[in-house]
């Protein structure tokens, strides 16, 4: 039975990616992408990767496709832009042959990887007691990964400030984003005032139990963010301009909380990212709390875009 | 390998650019400025500091960050050559802040503006970067490293806000954005054979095996997209050369060797023998029709700054004559060719950034950068030419300078390895890089009959540093080769 599921879920991976690259017209081809990555998030669930089906489903699936519904969005009418961006048919010859040559590879690779595949998952289990989480994943990415995971959220700030200074110099300051009148009535009205206070509390609620089950700052702050970005479409609420400190402090505070965090280990346990016995899980919980508030406060200006309209 | 004393100077290295970028960020206007000038000094002593530490200690610096151990944990460190990558790349960054101080300043109590915030930001943004590059010891570690390369970069070069440039840069983007896609299916392909992606501890357990060399291949073709190895090379003249001058300098100077020093840890570290002396000579294939091919186009551009980049192209090549040299040689014939492939990474990053800052000079004061049209910039500008003309030389590879003593050592180990052919190639390429840099200087020495008034005042604090950054590569050349002892720890 389960094989049955696995082989349908498979076929329809690979029929709605096939279906987005072939479909002729921009929206479709994101509502393809969307799809796309919900059924891989159904995936990775069927291999037992549940935090990474609700990374894929709110990043791969959910963020990622509003970046490309509004860049859609803001295409239309762009006829030269866009037939100068698209690729020639040799180029996309090329392209075809390149990801086919990367595919066989791959798929020679996969299939001579030893078996049993020798894994860390023991070891990363065996030192939770210690940092008093029970997810693994967590003890990965705030422990023995921590580093990698502080360096991503510094990502995050280069990416607000990246897109940002491709505003042209006299909209620096502005209000970032197009902006969009009050919707007092219809079914975008009625979402952006029900959906929002269940929305935050499920966003909080998956940021908080990344410790101990599946969730995390990553999945829990682009929930919340989702929220923000409803409320602003519906003209609910403004985003303040690129020039508020406040802005600016929120997308910086989990990666600073962070590193301090970080360098506290230097004074009250071995080194930097080190966390002391008992005291961990409460320093996890505050770099996750800050970091929850930085990734929803990036993923809505980087949906967002430069500065577009004076304050 | 053990963590040794020290380890901290790793972490720090990482944490006060990043720190200084956040608050930098967040305090805006002048104050990010501040930031990054105030921590030049920092960064600076906390790399010599290193350097000296390994000179006498003879033996790399390693930090396990959290106090966990690889495989579990990441491990940063310090070799010889990562050392001498970290000092080489904290005096470029100074010297490019001090250059870039004006044109992005923010005078007291003025609004906060666009380019400076971003130019600010991103240069203590590429510097942790750059640092994480060489420091990394940990694959996935270095992908990290490698996004915050690539995205600091494209920002730093579109800071003119030109649409012509939006499209070189789109393209880089395009590029580095595959070589990342396949670096990372490389990555998780390793760790599944393995179960670690410490270097070191992938380096007793690597064998010659499928997903070895499906890794390894995908690795090395995303890599050599991100550091533009001919035929690769397609997105580098038009992305390098138009950026702002200081973006241009960090660009070719310093960012393609944070992809150059990965290759190097994944072929001379954690790749068996085997495979490396199979791909060993095909890579310096590729980077002798680089040579060749980047100096014939080179020769034949008419703007100054298209002629720079497309240098660039042709000196990248010069790192992959290493490979077959370092590789199956006697081990004094490897250590030779491997000081003289640093050396050449060492000296390129110095005298290509003076290029690209003397190019900008130039540009800026005669209002053009037509080769054709150069006369009378010797009179304007002299220092930035004289700068020119002696990173010129070290891109020749006439003594004494670097790029001599780089060359010179590549060559010896090829005449003594037997393999006489890499000699040929690059004694034609110093001939080569020798009839663009005088096509240069022939023009801008020459007089003209009527009065030549700059187009723009030009600074002389600007001059200075990019004299310096020349007189730099010229000057490594007069260092005592034991002095390069240095990029052997550890190796």
């Amino acid at each position: 039975m389960s094989l049955v599921l696995d082989v349908m879920l498979a076929l329809a991976v690979i029929g709605v990616a096939g279906w987005t690259l072939l479909v002729r017209g921009n929206f479709p081809a994101v509502i393809g992408f969307v799809a796309y990555g919900l059924l891989l998030a159904l995936v990775w669930v069927r291999l037992g990767a549940v935090d990474v089906a609700l990374t894929e489903a709110a990043l791969g699936a959910g963020a990622t496709g509003v970046l490309l519904l509004f860049a859609v969005v803001r295409l239309r009418g762009g006829k030269a832009e866009i037939d100068a961006a698209t690729p020639s048919p040799p180029q996309r010859v090329a392209a075809a042959i390149l990801c086919g040559v990367v595919g066989l590879g791959l798929a020679v690779a996969m299939l001579n990887l030893p078996d049993p595949a020798p894994s860390l998952a023991a070891e990363a289990t065996r030192h939770l007691p210690l940092l008093g989480v029970g997810n693994p994943i967590t003890g990965v990415l705030m422990a023995y990964r921590g580093l990698d995971t502080l360096l991503e959220a510094v990502v995050l700030v280069f990416a607000v400030l990246a897109i940002w200074s491709m505003a042209p110099d006299r909209r620096w300051g502005a209000i970032p984003g197009p902006l969009f009148p009050v919707q007092s009535s219809g079914p975008l009205s009625l979402l952006a005032r029900v959906l929002p206070p269940i929305g935050i509390v499920v966003g909080i609620h998956i940021a908080w139990v990344g410790a101990d089950a599946p969730g995390g700052k990553f999945q829990g702050g682009t929930i919340l963010a989702a929220m923000g970005i409803l409320a602003w479409v519906a003209g609910l609420w403004r985003l303040p301009p690129v020039a508020s400190r406040g802005l600016r402090w929120a997308v910086v505070a989990g990666p600073l909380v962070f590193i301090g965090v970080g360098l506290l280990g230097f004074v009250i346990a071995d080194g930097f990212l080190s966390y002391p016995p008992g005291f961990a899980k409460p320093l996890i919980l505050l770099i996750e709390a800050a970091m929850t508030l930085s990734v929803a406060a990036a993923i809505v200006l980087m949906v967002a875009g430069p500065p577009e309209r004076p304050a | 390998m053990e963590a040794t004393p020290g380890g901290f100077l790793l972490v720090l290295m990482l944490v006060v650019p990043v720190t200084g970028l956040l608050l930098g960020f967040a305090l805006g206007g002048r104050l990010a400025e501040r930031m990054a000038l105030w921590l030049l000094p920092p960064g600076l002593a906390m790399a010599a500091v290193l350097v000296a530490g390994l000179l006498h200690a003879k033996a790399p610096v390693v930090a396990f960050v959290g106090g966990w151990a690889p495989p579990l944990g990441l491990a940063l460190r310090a070799d010889g050559l990562a050392a001498a990558m970290l000092l080489t790349t904290a005096l470029i960054i100074a010297a490019i802040a001090l250059f870039a101080r004006a044109d992005y300043t923010t005078a007291p109590g003025a609004p906060e503006a666009r380019a400076p915030l971003a130019f600010w930001c991103f240069l203590l943004a590429l510097w942790a970067a750059l640092n994480a590059a060489f420091l990394g010891g940990d694959l996935f570690n270095l992908f990290v490293a490698l996004e915050m390369l690539t995205f600091g970069a494209l920002a730093l070069a579109c800071l003119d806000g030109k649409a012509t440039q939006f499209k070189a840069e789109l393209r880089y983007l395009l590029f580095a954005l595959i070589g990342s896609v396949l670096y990372l299916l490389g990555t998780v392909l390793l760790y599944g054979a393995y179960g670690t992606l410490d270097i070191l501890l992938l380096a007793e357990a690597a064998r010659a095996d499928a997903p070895t060399i499906v890794a390894a291949s995908l690795m090395t073709v995303g890599l050599l997209g991100k550091m533009a190895l001919f035929p690769l090379h397609l997105w580098l003249p038009a992305a390098h050369a138009g950026a702002p001058p200081a973006a241009s300098a960090l660009l070719s100077g310093l960012v393609v060797k944070a992809s150059y020093v990965l290759l190097l840890r994944l072929w001379f570290w954690v790749m068996p023998a085997a495979l490396l002396l199979a791909v060993a000579p095909i890579l310096a294939l590729l980077g002798a029709a680089a040579i060749l091919f980047g100096s014939l186009v080179a020769l034949r551009q008419a703007r100054l700054k298209l002629l720079v980049a497309y240098s660039t192209v042709a000196q990248i090549g010069y790192l992959f004559l290493m490979f077959p040299l370092v590789a199956g040689s006697a081990a004094e014939v490897a250590e030779r060719a491997w000081t003289g492939g640093a050396l050449q990474a060492i000296s390129h990053a110095f005298a290509k950034a003076a290029m690209f800052l003397a190019a900008g000079v130039i540009a800026r004061a005669l209002g053009h950068d037509r080769i054709a049209e150069l006369q009378g910039a010797a009179r304007i500008a002299p220092l930035s030419v004289l700068a020119f003309g002696l990173a010129g030389l070290s891109l020749m590879g006439i003594p004494p300078s670097g790029g001599f003593s780089a060359k010179w050592l590549l060559l010896q180990a090829a005449l003594d390895s037997g393999q006489w052919w890499w000699a040929l190639v690059i004694v034609a390429g110093g001939l080569l890089t020798g009839g663009y840099v005088f096509r240069v200087l022939s023009a801008a020495m020459q007089g003209r009959s009527a009065p030549i008034f700059p187009l723009a005042p030009v600074d002389a604090a600007q001059e200075r540093v990019a004299l310096g950054l020349a007189v730099i590569s010229v000057l490594l050349g007069l260092l005592p080769l034991g002095a390069f002892g240095l990029v052997l720890i550890g190796r």
